[in-house]
């Protein structure tokens, strides 16, 4: 191209092709439409959101959120009551939801492990059962579930009176599970601080021996001090802060209710066990197609280098099923997380849950339900940034 | 005569039921110890479901509401309606088994199969009439004639999908019937409010798929694009809606749209929720298809401009086609998720399968405590559903070699 008309767009100089065939023009025409198509579109929306605003007085702002909140919540890891603002409820429903997918995370994990072990065994009757609960329950769908759990199970168990009672004791009835279990005290907060030194500490610790021994080949044991030095810090902090941080409580019967214990509502009990065994099956073949993609040589290998099987398990075959697992395993504990918004079903306070109950007291649907899709959008962003970043190391690993 | 070396190159024998036993069952200790656990466990489930299904429970609330969970509260004077559309799809379903054979075939003769043990299936003629039992039948002939139009008939693929496509909006129109004077008095309008039941269940699934399907191929084309604003729009799309629950876009198509419309426009209910399904469907069409995409090797775009074809013909002609049957699989996976996730609708009070439950266990003060039984009849009928589909799309995948590449 002459050096002339390097400043002019491409498409005035080049005599020949018409501007209607020149493939930069094209392009741009076609972005410029669906921008002005998407902008057009928005604003239609908008602007019928804003007219049916004032027509029907509802407020479009975030202000409502510092107005007192006046509903009650049935359960919440924070305190809270009523003549808290609605930003405060909706903070609660958002820690329910964590406390509900943490929790469900974790045991599905570990079901989703037991069941997929279970499917591998070379006992045909286990193998067979596993295969048959996966196959039961990934192809219902989880609302039936929770429906089965909550209202035929659940809602089933006897009244207070007749609770059934556990060793422990574990009492369990319509009003939920109480059990013995630690409540914190006024020094919990600084305890939580040596606890995390502690666990600082022992990181660091397993960090430095570990590579002690991979220099010298000579082994100090990196696991056990670790945490062992991390227990010390721990327990040395229990002494240090004063009163003790935690203090057990037992439940009792009162007049209506038990007193005391740490208890499980039968929400919370009914869509936990419903979406840890829903999503334990689904992790369970995610594990189950990890371990098989772990080529038999690879462990051929291991052997006769002379590694145990445990070494051969831990060093050889759960790092390369990793690799293959971890991908699938995070969009569905994903899954788990957005599948707790089905709590509204069955009345369990969580972050969706309490957003309607915002909606139907101040009437700002609009607000509300951005903020409450952008707190789930939040949510998956940052797991697929994780999961981008844990990719790009394996790849990494891999070349 | 067999040589020494014959006899040892033959196939090991099938190891007889009691090796069988001692390597799979009893071949360690700690296995042993498994199957007597697992024994045990089985024997104790089997027996208490089993005494529960049989003398405990009572079906009463499951037997005498068949036609509610079929079509809720659709007219029943109306019903020739369903059943003429349960026939059309007989009919294409054995058309299709008649033309493609193989695995095709035989889920047309398990629906077959199916229908027969439904017109037979032993409860008073009281719940289950003999007339809908005779009509049931019917549709084991509708499948029967279907096979031998398929096998006799050269059929064309594409002639087959314009078939399965006219038969749906067929089904919409037999469905709602119009507000027309004209036709009203042959085919009376029936407002979307009164579908219910599996009918609703799956026409919320199938509607899902089938709108979701064009939106999802264009917006895997934005996504693959190279035009940066044209990308960014579908990423947005893409990634937002799969970010959220389900349940908030079916809150937000049910609840938030009409404020975001005009006054004067309203959307019933019924189309409120779809229009949910749909985007929510259409964002992991996308995917599924941008997966297909890749899978399609580069050579083949240099082949096809090589050729001499332009950029709407290597699209249409070369890309799509190759990867969108790839995609088959997946789409069939995804419309199995997607006609489970229907029961979301319960959640905006649609009549669908589960909300029918609730809605009958509520309707008769003797059958509140009867819940075990209905959601357990309802998961049945999901699980018949979901496990059959499943199992038949593995079975023609395998067959045709799909998906191995």
């Amino acid at each position: 191209m002459a050096t002339s008309s390097s400043s002019l767009p491409r498409f005035l100089t080049r005599k020949g092709v018409p501007l209607w065939r020149d493939v930069v023009v094209l392009q741009w025409v076609a972005q410029i439409i669906s921008a002005i198509l998407v902008v057009g579109f928005l604003w239609f929306f908008i602007s019928n959101v804003l007219a049916a605003a004032e027509a029907r007085g509802l407020g479009l702002g975030f202000d409502f959120l510092r107005n007192s909140a006046g509903f009650p919540i049935a359960e919440s890891p924070v305190p809270y009551d009523p003549s808290r603002t609605f930003g405060y409820a909706l903070w609660v429903g958002f820690l329910n939801t964590l406390k509900v997918s943490v929790v469900g995370i974790v045991l599905a994990t570990f079901l989703g492990l037991a069941a997929a072990l279970a499917r591998l065994s070379s006992n045909w009757l286990v193998s067979s059962l596993a295969g048959v609960y996966i196959n039961i329950i990934r192809n219902i769908p989880l609302l039936v579930q929770l429906f089965i759990w909550y209202f035929a199970v659940f809602q089933r168990l006897p009244p207070v009176q007749n609770a059934l009672t556990l060793p422990g004791p574990i009492f369990i009835s319509q009003r939920g599970l109480y059990m013995v279990g630690p409540q914190p005290t006024g020094t919990f907060g600084l305890w939580l601080l040596f606890v995390a030194a502690g666990l600082l500490l022992g990181y660091l610790l397993h960090r430095y021996l570990l590579a002690y021994q991979m220099r010298t080949g000579r082994s100090r044991y990196p696991l056990l001090i670790g945490l062992l030095a991390a227990a010390g810090v721990a327990l040395l902090g229990w002494f240090v802060v004063g009163a003790a941080p935690l203090r057990l409580t037992t439940p009792e019967l009162g007049r209506f209710n038990f007193e005391g214990g740490v208890r499980l509502t039968p929400e919370f009990a009914a869509l936990l066990v419903g979406l840890v065994v829903y999503t334990g099956a689904f992790i369970a073949e995610v594990m189950r197609a990890g371990i098989l993609a772990v080529q038999k040589g690879q462990v051929e290998a291991a052997k006769s280098l002379g590694l145990s099987a445990f070494q051969t398990l831990r060093l050889v075959v759960l790092p390369l099923a990793l690799r293959v697992i971890i991908p699938p395993l995070i969009s569905q504990y994903l899954n788990l997380t957005k599948n707790s918004s089905l709590a509204i079903v069955i009345g369990y306070a969580d972050l969706f849950f309490v957003g309607r109950t915002i909606i139907n007291q101040a009437g700002q649907a609009v607000p509300v339900f951005l903020l409450i899709m952008a707190i789930y959008l939040g949510l998956s962003l940052l797991t697929s940034a994780v999961l981008n970043l844990y990719n790009r190391r394996v790849q990494l690993v891999e070349r | 005569m067999t040589t020494a070396a014959e006899t040892f190159m033959a196939p090991p024998a099938r190891p007889g039921p009691r090796r069988w036993l001692k390597k799979n069952l009893f071949s360690s200790w700690f296995n042993t110890l498994l199957t007597v656990v697992a024994v045990a466990f089985i024997g104790i489930v089997a027996l208490s479901l089993g005494r529960w299904a049989l003398v405990t429970a009572d079906w009463s609330p499951v037997v005498e509401n068949l036609r509610l969970y079929a079509v809720g509260p659709y007219p029943a004077e109306q019903m020739w309606r369903v059943w003429a559309i349960v026939i059309m799809v007989s009919f294409l379903m054995g058309v299709s088994g008649g033309r493609w054979g193989g695995a095709v075939r035989t889920f047309a003769l398990a629906l077959a199969i199916a229908y027969g043990v439904l017109a037979t299936v032993p409860i008073s003629l009281e719940y289950l009439p003999l007339a809908s039992r005779l009509r049931l039948a019917s549709n084991i002939l509708a499948v029967g004639l279907g096979i031998l139009v398929g096998r006799r008939l050269a059929i064309k693929g594409y002639q087959m999908a314009l078939a399965w496509m006219v038969s749906f909006l067929l089904t919409l129109l037999l469905l709602g019937g119009l507000r027309n004077a004209a036709v009203a008095p042959y085919l009376p309008f029936v407002e979307s409010g009164r579908w219910g039941g599996l009918l609703l269940t799956f026409l919320l699934a199938i509607v899902g798929i089938v709108a979701s399907f064009p939106i999802g191929v264009l917006l895997a084309l934005g996504r693959q694009n190279s035009l940066p604003v044209v990308k960014a729009l579908c990423v947005v799309f893409i990634e937002a809606v799969r970010g959220v629950p389900l349940v908030t876009l079916l809150f937000m198509t049910s609840i938030l749209l009409p404020l975001f419309l005009p006054p004067e426009v309203r959307i019933d209910r019924v189309l409120r929720a779809m229009l949910g399904m749909t985007l929510f469907a259409a964002a992991y069409m996308a995917e599924n298809v941008r997966g297909g995409l890749q899978a399609v090797p580069s050579g083949q775009v240099e082949a096809a401009k090589a050729m001499g074809l332009n950029g709407w013909q290597t699209m249409l002609l070369i890309v799509l086609p190759q990867a969108l049957r790839v995609v088959i699989p997946a789409i069939v996976g995804q419309f199995i998720a997607l006609f489970m996730d229907t029961t979301l609708a319960v959640v905006v009070g649609l009549l669908e399968l589960l909300a029918i439950g609730r809605a009958i266990i509520n309707s008769n003060p003797q059958w509140l405590l009867l819940d075990k039984e209905v959601f357990s009849f309802i998961a049945l009928i999901f699980w018949i559903f979901t496990f059959s589909m499943a199992y038949a799309s593995r079975r023609v995948e395998a067959a045709v070699g799909l998906g191995k590449r």
